[in-house]
């Protein structure tokens, strides 16, 4: 394809000539990522907020436990599913291994405790704050927890980029659970990792050069949310 | 145990104890705050006056004794509420505040607004409505939790120091509001460790000194004929403790 040309400019003309293939795996990175972080956002949230305002014991073993798993190497994760969602795994009847299905639980299960720890820990420190008065108007720990979701929804949305942040970066577990089968499961990390190695380093970069992008506009949206937060809520 | 006092009575407290991990923080105590009237907790710092008012309006629970308020529980109404020191202010306008408190008592969404805009320009702050709470200054936001609480309709409101973070023209401003809401028949439990507020303000004083009551009497009378030493000491100026 490329000899000595510069694949840079084949990579800039990918994005120039919105290429449809090219397109097509920026389209299901973007639909798997956003999904995920939608799940891991609908679960983790109350979650991590119920945990926050809640005293049981075990809570801190948890609490530690959760932090631990923030930092999960993607690829084990990607095993762990490989073996649920394979074909004779206990989730196998679903016939999900080497689907967008797939890669969106595996991706889920590595932004939820980021997602949880983080509204955990936002949550706590708006809670003590809160919580003598809320109380005094009639709200126990679990009627103030739509209040303290509200309340802290600039910086829960700076956690919820965070974690949009990490699973648009991991590579393994998606390859695992997804298999990089082109115009299926062909995410941007995972035609990178391959697509260097075969030598199409045109598309490769395209799609780093996307990446990149993503992650620029994903710290710009964190630092603006917190600017605006701070203008609205104080 | 139902809180059928005599009308004339707000709160009475009897054999009334508060202790954390195995330490008495508030020792045995007796007292009553009549309806309609000004109590004011007089007392140094570490006396007891917060635990106290808390445990009046229900934060903390008596490690023995009983707090009877009597409390008449209309819809739209809280019967109590409290001021703190540093004012709580939620993360939301000054508008917000109210309407967030007002909904949190089963005020109808209908009447929210409405309510909290009676509020808030009964204690001029309609000019900051759509101000986030948290950026005023600190004599506005505890004008903002007296009207936030007024907004409930108390009957009975305890005020933990309200003042003692604020310069001395908040100061005034927010015991002028005080003196209103007197007038408008609400009974007032607040605690300072200002002697000149206490004269000021106060119909019946509560002097408490190490977790314990020392003296309950009318102002004018513990002012000008205090019955033990320890109130005298402190009238005077001198350390109590
Ligand atoms: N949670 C707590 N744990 C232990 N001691 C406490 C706690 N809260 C208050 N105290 C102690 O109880 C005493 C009375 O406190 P407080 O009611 O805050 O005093 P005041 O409001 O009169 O300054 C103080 O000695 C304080 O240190
Ligand atoms: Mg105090």
């Amino acid at each position: 394809m490329i000899d000595d040309a510069s694949p840079l400019i084949a990579a800039l003309a990918l994005i120039v000539r919105l290429d449809p293939a090219f397109l097509g795996i920026v389209g299901l990175s973007l639909r798997v990522t956003l999904t995920a972080v939608c799940l891991a956002a609908l679960i983790g949230l109350p979650l991590g907020a119920l945990l926050a305002v809640s005293r049981f014991r075990g809570r801190l073993a948890m609490i530690v436990a959760i932090n631990a798993l923030m930092g999960l190497p993607p690829v084990v994760v990607g095993l762990v599913f490989f073996l649920l969602l394979s074909r004779s795994g206990p989730l196998g009847g679903f016939g999900l291994l080497f689907t967008p299905s797939a890669m969106i639980i595996a991706q889920a299960s590595l932004v939820l405790p980021i997602v949880i720890a983080l509204t955990r820990q936002t949550i706590e420190d708006l809670w003590a704050g809160y919580r003598e008065y809320l109380q005094s108007i009639g709200m126990g720990p679990k009627e103030a927890i739509g209040t303290l979701l509200w309340d802290a929804r600039f910086s829960l949305a700076t956690a919820l980029l965070a974690g949009f942040g990490r699973a648009t970066a991991e590579v393994g577990a998606v390859l695992i659970v997804g298999g990089n089968i082109a115009g299926v499961t062909r995410m941007m990390t995972t035609a990178i990792a391959l697509e260097t190695s075969k030598g199409d380093l045109a598309l490769a970069l395209g799609l780093g050069i996307i990446l990149v992008g993503i992650t620029l506009l994903v710290n710009a949206l964190a630092f603006g949310m917190s600017r605006i937060g701070v203008r609205h809520a104080g | 145990m139902p809180d059928n006092l005599n009308p004339a009575v707000a709160l009475s407290v009897s054999g009334l104890s508060f202790a954390i991990s195995g330490t008495e923080l508030i020792h045995p105590m007796d007292f009553e705050v009549k309806s309609g009237r000004r109590l004011v907790v007089l007392g140094p710092n570490g006396a007891g006056k917060s635990l106290l008012l808390r445990l009046g309006h229900g934060l903390l629970q008596p490690s023995s004794g009983q707090v009877h308020r009597n409390d008449r529980h209309l819809p739209g109404r809280r019967a109590h509420a409290m001021l703190f020191q540093t004012p709580v202010m939620l993360r939301r306008s000054v508008l917000d505040n109210v309407t967030h408190a007002l909904a949190a008592i089963g005020v109808p969404a209908a009447q929210l607004r409405g309510r909290a805009v009676e509020a808030l320009n009964r204690f001029g702050l309609m000019g900051l409505a759509e101000r986030p709470a948290r950026l005023l200054s600190g004599g506005e936001q505890q004008r903002l939790a007296i009207a936030r609480a007024w907004a409930l309709r108390p009957d009975l409101l305890f005020l933990d120091e309200p003042t003692a973070a604020l310069d001395p023209s908040a100061t005034r401003l927010i015991e002028a509001m005080l003196a209103d809401l007197h007038a408008e028949g609400v009974t007032l439990m607040m605690s300072t460790h200002d002697l000149g507020q206490a004269r000021r303000l106060a119909d019946d004083i509560l002097f408490l000194a190490s977790g314990s009551l020392v003296e309950a009497s009318e102002a004018e009378r513990f002012f000008n004929d205090p019955q033990t030493a320890q109130a005298r000491a402190f009238i005077a100026g001198d350390l109590v403790w």
